[in-house]
């Protein structure tokens, strides 16, 4: 069991979380510009790391809000959590796409 | 009594050392890299490839599944494949020279809501008109097929009644991928484990050859089956998937005279459990919902699971968890694999299989193996290329997958 600091409520069980994928991942500034390609990047194709990355979660049961965090997806350590809309620590940025 | 298993003699397969040069190699020593690797050399005459795995041969996810082979798949394209795949389960044993227990003991996919039911008929329907064996089971019908299953109304899911796929069944993991790897060197096929691949050789856009950990080999065409490090893989030789990895759990219980006949899967409960040849309830449940490469998950998971079938087998109260472990799956967004070519040229990749690899082991290596001979997808694979989700062709398998992904 991940046990996962909320940044509204402090550390919680994972099973209080709901798991959102990539995090930064930004809607296109021009849909309408975008080809086939571009559409199927953008709905898609995530990045996968074996390593840090940077994703989001959303404390279901508790606060409700989403939030972003850092965790090594191999040793399932987190490194950090974060509000929604603070950029990504140094490094770990989504070469996806994302908004800082 | 338990069944006696196939012996295991003590030497299947050569263990060359790399030689510098293959007209192909199949990097990913588990079910599929193996099956692709024997119908290379079988069907199209390839004998001068390799295998590359970084582990044991079948150490990977093939030595983590549960083993469980059916057909009933709802989409045409994925009904074609599995059945196909169904197929040659059948014709195996006897082509390969090696019984590796495969069982057609069935498998029942419960319903435990209206939703379920109409959603179950209608599968069953359209694998009526596939050609694929199916049929609708009443609680009652189901009880027959399945003695030990409560058909009682008074737990939270009730089974209002479930799909019966009587050809399908189980086989022995290993002893399919010991199969495999012994034909595959009898055909001269070098198997080579310990040698993990860390690059690609590329000439403008055509791949020419692998880094490994045991140098540098070179060869004419380069096919990937590494299923949880696909995408860790592509990114090597420049190609990005639409996969996620995530951990998948699975456990076993202690021994047990024969008690459960078939193979029961339940979608909504999120259970799935059959009873190994040896004794084993071996069972299942969902993915853990975060990426992962750790080969572990979350308790809970498997607290889910086992309240889901103690519910449905109210007998497995008593019985005891002996381990429990984690493979990691490449899931895609459709549920559905993927087979094709790649933008890097004469580089194929075949990923994506998700919870429901195994099964499709003989059809994965089939179809792959006439990909990578010819360069031209065969008729079975064509619709699971990676431009299906540029073109929005996506086959939508998330109802007959029946593990959530």
């Amino acid at each position: 069991m991940l046990l996962i600091t909320c940044p509204h409520c402090g550390p919680r069980d994972e099973v209080e979380f709901h798991y959102g994928g990539q995090a930064h991942v930004a809607y296109p500034d021009d849909p309408h510009a975008l080809t086939d390609r571009e559409w199927a990047e953008f709905l898609f194709y995530r990045d996968n790391a074996k390593g840090l990355f940077a994703e989001r979660w959303q404390h279901a049961v508790g606060c409700r809000k989403w939030f972003n965090a850092v965790r090594d997806t191999v040793t399932y350590t987190f490194q950090s959590t974060y509000a929604a809309g603070e950029s990504a620590p140094n490094g770990v940025a989504a070469t996806h796409g994302g908004t800082p | 009594m338990a069944e006696k298993l196939p012996e295991h003699p003590d030497f299947l397969w050569r263990n060359p050392d790399p030689k510098s040069s293959y007209d192909a190699i199949i990097v990913g020593g588990g079910g599929h890299g193996l099956a692709t690797a024997y119908y290379l050399a079988s069907q199209h005459g390839m004998t001068n490839i390799a295998v590359l795995e970084k582990g044991w041969l079948g150490g990977g996810n093939m030595a983590r599944n549960t083993t469980i082979i059916r057909s009933n798949y709802l989409w045409d394209e994925s009904a074609a494949i599995y059945e196909h795949s169904l197929k040659l389960w059948e014709q195996l044993p006897e082509e390969l020279d090696y019984d590796f227990l495969f069982s057609q003991r069935g498998v029942l996919n419960l319903a435990h809501t209206l939703q379920d039911v109409r959603e179950s008929q209608r599968r069953v329907n359209a694998n009526a008109l596939n050609g694929v064996d199916a049929y609708f089971l009443s609680p009652e019908e189901v009880k027959e097929v399945c003695p030990i299953i409560n058909i009682g109304d008074d737990i939270r899911y009730p089974i209002m009644g479930a799909t019966y796929q009587p050809r399908a069944g189980i086989a022995k993991h290993d002893h399919v991928a010991w199969a495999f790897a012994r034909r595959c060197d009898q055909l001269g096929v070098d198997l080579i484990q310990n040698c993990e691949v860390t690059g690609f050789l590329k000439d403008g856009d055509r791949v020419v050859g692998v880094e490994t950990t045991r140098g540098r080999i070179s060869a004419g065409k380069v096919g990937l089956a590494a299923a949880g490090h696909s995408s860790v893989l592509a990114e090597l030789a420049g190609v990005r998937l639409p996969i996620q990895s995530h951990p998948l759990q699975a456990l076993v219980s202690e021994l047990f005279e024969p008690v459960h006949p078939t193979v029961v899967m339940s979608n909504h409960v999120h259970v799935y459990v059959s009873q190994a040849h040896k004794g084993e309830l071996v069972m299942g449940a969902g993915i853990d919902s975060y990426n992962g490469y750790g080969q572990r998950g979350a308790f809970h998971v498997i607290e889910e699971q086992m309240a889901a079938a103690v519910e449905l087998f109210p007998i497995f109260a008593r019985a005891h968890v002996l381990r429990t472990w984690g493979g990691i799956v490449d899931t895609t967004l459709d549920a559905s694999p993927i087979i094709s070519d790649t933008p890097v040229e004469e580089l194929y990749v075949n990923c994506g299989w998700g919870t429901g690899g195994f099964k499709g082991t003989p059809a994965s290596g089939y179809t792959f193996a006439h990909m990578i001979a010819t360069g031209a997808a065969h008729p079975l694979n064509k619709s699971f290329s990676l431009d299906r989700f540029e073109t929005g062709h996506l086959i939508d398998e998330h109802g007959a997958a029946a593990v959530a992904h």
